[in-house]
């Protein structure tokens, strides 16, 4: 008598699509389009990138407000080890950059070779990536201007 | 400041650190700390009330992997159970809430670590938004020097010391809670808890004024840490000792730091608080920090009955 054996074909996936929701979705979309978006907080500032809530009363946000892709540093740090992943591979500046026409600052790599090249104070420019997909990372980096 | 409904206390705690754990795992860690500490105060696991633990399944690699760690409890017969993906200081505050309802009278916290097996500067950075944070891969040591500099270009701290590397340790921690009469019944030198809060920041780091901490601030309130002999901090960065001195108004007393392993160092910081001032009288006070440049602060005051 032969043994039967059953056999079951299993693909593993991942089947849900994932919404970045209305104002998330819309500062990625912006990058996309070469463009840096932040929304209207319930106390007027602009906070960039876009929030779908106010980090203060909570509410829902939903006014649009497109600001440079140029601003100035508010602190910064120095990393002389880039880690895998990290939008540059040589060492760079770490640093929250105020964009001009935002109240708030964005998490950004700044392309400097020293540390004495940056400063708090120092305005800096976004530098695009040739293929811009919708992604944080299509600012591939600021630089000092 | 607010008060209890019912009284709880720390009665035993047991900890083990290493820098690099070479072989054990995390449940062949924590099976001989949870079982000291639970000797010391005659308890067999069968009659503890509560159970909740803090670690990170990012540290493990995969998700609901902290499951696994209750194999070092062992969960049959069913037993009341919680975790937080945070520093066990956390779930500490969690069972002092669970034992206020009044159901039962014991709980036993534990913490766990291994990060030497990862990079955890790298590990840490999957935490933080996944939209416009985590795809840059931001090291926590970088994400602290954001920190650092902010509070020199405050200038209301003096020198700042530079950032270190991040601090890479494995290790566990126990804590035996137990409240009113079953924690004296349980020991002679229970220590009290006589305030526990904590509070949260703006996740965007933009969005937070990064040279002071406000979490701290109010934490250190609700749990009215006021006259206080000595301080434990929770510090992963020499920079932050300033800033939780400052936010809790901090100046004579002896301070003691410690970063502690990750997601072990702040329910470490109240074990050794407790074991310091048991018996003594002395209140003191204990805080714990998660998250990317202090997102989240936790702040107890403790007090050592007199023996």
């Amino acid at each position: 008598m032969t043994e039967e054996v059953l056999v079951a074909d299993h693909t593993i996936e991942y089947t849900y699509t994932r919404s970045t929701g209305p104002m998330i979705g819309a500062f990625l979309t912006g990058l996309r389009d070469g463009k840096i978006v932040g929304c209207r907080g319930a106390d007027g500032r602009v906070i960039v990138p876009a929030v779908d809530y106010d980090p203060v009363t909570s509410e829902d946000l939903s006014e649009t407000v497109e600001v440079a892709d140029e601003g100035v540093v508010t602190t910064w740090s120095w990393n002389d080890r880039p880690l895998l992943g990290q939008p540059l591979d040589h060492p760079f500046a770490w640093a929250l950059v105020k964009l001009d026409g935002a109240d708030t600052s964005l998490l950004a790599a700044v392309d400097v070779d020293d540390p004495s090249k940056i400063s708090t104070g120092s305005r800096v420019k976004a530098r695009w990536a040739e293929e811009r997909v919708g992604s944080i990372t299509d600012i591939a980096a600021f630089e000092v201007v | 400041m607010k008060s209890f409904l019912r009284d709880v206390a720390i009665v035993a705690s047991a900890t083990f650190e290493t820098p690099s754990e070479p072989s054990r795992n995390e449940v062949e860690m924590l099976l001989p700390v949870i079982h000291d500490a639970l000797g010391q105060v005659g308890l067999s696991q069968g009659e503890i009330g509560f159970t909740v633990s803090g670690s990170s399944d990012y540290l493990q690699g995969y998700t609901f992997a902290f499951v696994g760690a209750l194999d070092a409890v062992g969960a049959w017969p069913p037993i009341r159970e919680s975790h937080l993906e945070m520093d066990g200081a956390f779930a500490l505050a969690e069972a002092v809430a669970y034992l206020q309802e009044g159901h039962v009278d014991t709980a036993l916290v534990y913490a766990f670590a291994r990060p030497s097996r990862g990079d955890l500067d790298r590990t840490l950075s999957v935490q933080l938004d996944p939209y416009t944070v985590a795809p840059l891969w931001p090291d926590a040591r970088g994400l602290a020097g954001l920190q650092a500099q902010a509070m020199r270009d405050s200038g209301r701290y003096g020198d700042v010391p530079d950032v270190t590397p991040t601090y890479v340790g494995d290790g566990v921690t126990a804590v035996i809670l137990a409240t009113g009469d079953r924690a004296r019944e349980l020991t002679k030198t229970p220590v009290w808890i006589r305030g526990i809060d904590h509070r949260i920041e703006a996740q965007m780091l933009g969005l937070r004024d990064l040279g002071s901490s406000a979490s701290t601030k109010l934490a250190g309130e609700g749990a009215g840490a006021t006259n206080i002999d000595e301080a434990y901090l929770h510090v992963l960065y020499p920079h932050q000792e300033l800033l939780v001195k400052d936010a809790l108004g901090l100046d004579r007393q002896p301070v003691n730091t410690a970063a502690g392993p990750m997601m072990v160092g702040g329910l470490e910081r109240l074990a050794t608080a407790a074991k310091s001032i048991a018996g003594t009288g002395k209140r003191a006070v204990a805080t714990a920090t998660s998250g990317a440049c202090m997102q989240q602060n936790l702040v107890a005051v403790l007090e050592g009955a007199a023996a």
